[in-house]
């Protein structure tokens, strides 16, 4: 079996790709016989001089008659192995078919003129080979005869693109001071530089690895298919899937996400031939499961032990944009990772890269062949893995209108509104799945316990959300602190003490009625950290504390209640006052930040957490 | 891993893309080499248990011997086997071996016709009934809105512009200005009503990688492909009037992976014994255009 690697040259058009690889295929002697001589002729007769670029142009020709618009491959061998050159369109409307070729190459070649130095799609295409993951990069410095072989050109090319390169997080493997038109350090050294003692072109190429799948680190896969087939007896049921990173073994404790559902591999499974003892990374691979689980295309499975990959709804990304319509701010589009498909919505555009100057642009929308930095807030929490933590994992892609629009990385999760869903969502299902309620609603039920100032937006963001849950087919109730006041606890003071047994009381309630298979949500100032404490101990499961969080000086603008007035006259002994009567929670599961965010994404967020928790798969 | 390897992982998580993205799924199964590796790849995607019907579109001149081996596999390995024709064009004797119309037209109408009413259901299938081993028409009409197929980027020009997925409109046209992009394991899965889409799991592979494989794999293909002792064998299979034999002493894949690997055939196209490419200018771009696989 001979080995094969693919190689992409980019770089801006006219700084001599075709001649390179012109030169290269005529030097190696990977041309069909009289190719060479023909082309010559036929320059003779034109009156052209010839150039090298024809060759390959002649060839991309018979090869794809008279298309050029993709990006054509060619193919030459050495003693050591294939290759496959794909050359990437060096214009820039052509950007998504370079992306289409650049995607599958092991290597690439970046190729700049040494005359002009770098230019426009030099730094497109720079960037895009890092966004792209392609991580073994030679830099040709073309058209050395130009200027005369000087060493002072080439190591200012050298300097300049070496600065770039390092903005977009790209390391060259090599700089390479060639000239495709003499020949020069193509596939010899050249004498014209006696200054320079580094590979050739060829040496260069056959120095470059196979690209692999990472089989090292944490163990990635997305859950691709489950199947059952039934037909002769078969019984197995078979979670399929391609692993992105690591390794898996019969034995191996795994964690699905989001589900939080956990198992053991009990066989790993093979067609006609004895299964492997292990998959590896790039593999498709099929397991059983013991115990046998219940999940779905979307999941991510990964190890019990291994770094787990960031359950959350809202995240920063960068992305190049692909589409024919420019991503708007605002707008909704899916989002693509892994297997799973989610709706999202561009929340803000925070900058749109120049190409030509590499600096960051102030804009609501992106247009196509743009790259940009964005934040993404999701329907439904998502499993997500950070470039920086594993980038193989980091990939998405946004799809609009039907079609792939845009392909991202996660550069990290948000803070706000995260939390961890799974010992919440996997913790028994609770009375109500004894007394049969869960069976008869459709749901799981949950206390939402939300704490903030009066006049943080509690009230409002609860009944927003009932509503939705209502919707969804949840059944959820309020709990308000101000209407148990006239009831259930009209005999409190609003002392410490008062409050205190104002929150057992309701939490008892509130357990209660979660017991009964509702979604509780329960909108209490719940001041103190030693309070949030009893109802952590009275709720212990089941729970989701919610910080709906504005400062003092907000809540006391908005006063809707008009206490913040009263308090100032005198009126509201013991009212929650600046002096640290409002102690901060120390764990909340989620944050909601009514200061700085709208309403509308406070409630999107508790609403599709809920919803998540309490629908069990998603 | 291995380049084959990598291959043969690449085109099964596409199938299974394919197979869990369209409900009305179906793969074309010409009897070639190609395609045959395609309906293998899909035995070992779905462990034994393809999960789609497998079209074949019989222009009826087919080399008799390949619809033998098509019945002897589809009930061996039990998969649910379909076929379709053009029945009007054969019963009119409207065809090159009638002498009526020139090779494209007769191209056109049993395959290219034949199969995108086939596909849309237009025109009558006929499915393999198991138990009594006999094709019945079959009751099912629903158009197939996924058509897997075993092109390869280097059979010739136009087939090397494909994408994994690719898009067609209700016209069956083919806009090659405008692909879709692929990336990072990324495929157009989603598509507008009145739509499809080809799905090619093997648009990587070389000529030479299908004949690894299947001497890797030992996959049963028809004796046409191997010299039977007469210093001929068939490179690439079509309808008995258009296909010619080339010289060629090759016995079983072994032989072919060393022919095509260092012998004779290294700068001979593959396509040469099929003598509708000829007439289409060599680029088979205009059958392609109509919707001809």
């Amino acid at each position: 079996m001979d080995e094969i690697l693919n190689v992409v040259t980019a770089g801006h058009v006219d700084h001599g790709k075709s001649t390179v690889i012109g030169r290269l295929l005529a030097d190696t002697q990977s041309l069909p016989k009289g190719k060479l001589e023909s082309i010559r002729r036929k320059c003779l007769q034109n009156a052209k001089p010839f150039e090298y670029a024809f060759l390959l142009d002649a060839l991309k020709d018979e090869q794809a008659q008279g298309i050029t618009i993709d990006s054509a491959r060619c193919f030459f061998k050495t003693e050591k192995r294939h290759y496959i050159l794909i050359d990437a369109p060096g214009h820039i409307e052509f950007l998504k078919n370079m992306v289409t070729g650049a995607a599958r190459a092991d290597a690439a070649l970046l190729v700049v003129d040494a005359h002009s130095g770098v230019e426009e799609n030099t730094r497109r295409h720079g960037y895009f080979l890092s966004m792209l993951g392609i991580r073994q990069v030679a830099v040709l410095v073309n058209k050395m005869d130009l200027v005369d072989y000087r060493q002072s050109v080439f190591e200012r090319v050298q300097a300049e693109l070496t600065e770039f390169l390092s903005k977009v997080s790209l390391t060259a493997d090599a700089f390479l001071p060639v000239s495709g038109v003499r020949g020069d350090n193509i596939a010899a050294p050249s004498p014209n530089m006696p200054w320079f003692h580094g590979k050739t072109l060829l040496e260069q190429l056959e120095s470059f690895r196979p690209g692999e799948a990472p089989t090292e680190g944490a163990f990635r896969m997305p859950v691709q298919d489950v199947y059952k087939f039934t037909e002769y007896g078969d019984d197995r049921r078979i979670i399929v899937g391609q692993l992105e990173s690591g390794r898996l073994r019969a034995g191996d404790k795994l964690i699905f996400y989001p589900s939080g559902k956990k198992a053991t591999v009990k066989t790993l499974e093979g067609f006609r031939q004895q299964p492997p003892e292990c998959f590896e990374a790039g593999q498709s691979a099929g397991i059983t499961t013991d115990p046998e689980i219940y999940i779905r295309r979307g999941e991510l499975a990964c190890k019990q032990g291994e770094t787990p990959p960031a359950v959350c709804v809202r995240l920063r990304a960068n992305i190049f944009w692909l589409g024919k319509d420019s991503m708007q701010e605002g707008k909704k589009y899916l989002f693509r990772y892994g297997s799973a498909k989610i709706p999202c919505k561009i929340e803000k555009i925070e900058y749109v890269a120049d190409a030509s100057s590499m600096t960051g642009m102030m804009r609501t929308y992106v247009e196509r062949n743009e790259v940009a930095r964005c934040i993404l807030a999701l329907d439904y929490p998502a499993a997500l893995d950070t470039v920086r933590a594993h980038p193989a994992a980091s990939r998405f892609v946004l799809v609009d209108d039907y079609e792939i629009s845009g392909g991202g990385i996660v550069m990290e999760r948000l803070t706000d509104y995260q939390f961890d869903i799974r010992n919440i969502r996997w913790s028994a299902a609770g009375d109500a799945a004894e007394n049969g309620n869960r069976q008869l609603l459709g749901h799981d039920s949950l206390v939402v316990w939300m704490t903030g100032r009066s006049g943080s937006g509690k009230t409002t963001i609860a009944e927003e959300t009932r509503r939705r849950l209502q919707q969804a087919g949840i059944v959820s109730v309020i709990l308000d602190g101000d209407n148990l006041r006239r009831g259930l606890n009209e005999d409190l003071s609003f002392t410490e003490e008062g409050r205190m047994e104002n929150i057992r009381r309701t939490a008892h309630v509130a357990r209660m009625m979660a017991q009964a298979g509702l979604v509780v949500l329960v909108t209490l100032i719940t001041p103190y950290e030693k309070a949030r404490e009893k109802v952590r101990a009275l709720i212990p499961e089941r729970r989701l504390e919610v910080y709906v969080k504005a400062d003092y000086e907000t809540c006391r603008k908005r006063d809707p209640k008009g206490l913040y007035h009263k308090a100032a006259q005198g009126e509201v002994p013991h009212f929650q006052d600046s002096h640290g009567r409002f102690e901060e929670p120390a764990s909340p599961d989620i944050v909601l930040d009514t200061a700085h965010e709208t309403e509308e994404s406070c409630v999107q967020a508790l609403f599709s957490n809920i919803l998540s928790i309490c629908k069990g798969e998603l | 891993m291995d380049y084959l390897s990598k291959l043969e992982n690449t085109s099964i998580f596409l199938l299974r893309e394919a197979y869990a993205s369209f409900e009305n799924l179906c793969m074309l199964w010409s009897i070639g080499k190609d395609s045959t590796v395609l309906m293998w790849l899909a035995r070992k995607a779905f462990y034994g248990h393809i999960p789609f019907p497998l079209v074949h579109i019989d222009t009826h001149y087919k080399i008799p011997e390949m619809i033998e081996y098509r019945d002897r596999l589809a009930k061996e390995y039990r998969i649910n086997m379909i076929y379709g024709e053009n029945a009007q064009a054969l019963s009119e004797g409207k065809t090159y071996p009638d002498g009526a119309v020139d090779r494209l037209t007769c191209c056109r109408a049993l395959k290219t016709e034949a199969l995108a009413n086939t596909l849309s259901g237009a025109w009558p299938r006929y499915r393999l009934n198991h138990e009594t081993g006999a094709y019945e028409r079959d009751d099912c009409r629903q158009a197939y809105t996924g058509v897997i197929v075993g092109v390869r980027a280097d059979e010739e020009g136009s087939r090397s512009k494909e994408r994994y997925f690719s898009p067609r409109d209700n016209h069956n046209d083919w806009n090659l200005d405008d692909q879709p992009p692929e990336f990072w394991n990324y495929y157009k899965t989603d598509f507008k009503p009145g739509t499809h889409l080809r799905i090619h799991p093997l648009l990587d592979w070389t000529e030479l990688n299908i004949w690894e494989y299947i001497e890797r794999e030992q996959i049963p293909t028809v004796s046409l492909y191997y010299d039977q002792g007469d210093g001929t064998r068939y490179r690439s299979l079509g309808c008995a009037p258009c296909t010619s034999p080339i010289r060629s002493t090759a016995k079983n894949p072994a032989d072919i992976v060393e022919e095509l690997r260092t012998g004779q055939l290294a700068n001979i196209a593959e396509r040469s014994g099929r003598k509708q490419d000829a007439e289409d200018g060599g680029g088979l771009e205009t059958l392609r255009r109509d919707g001809y696989m």
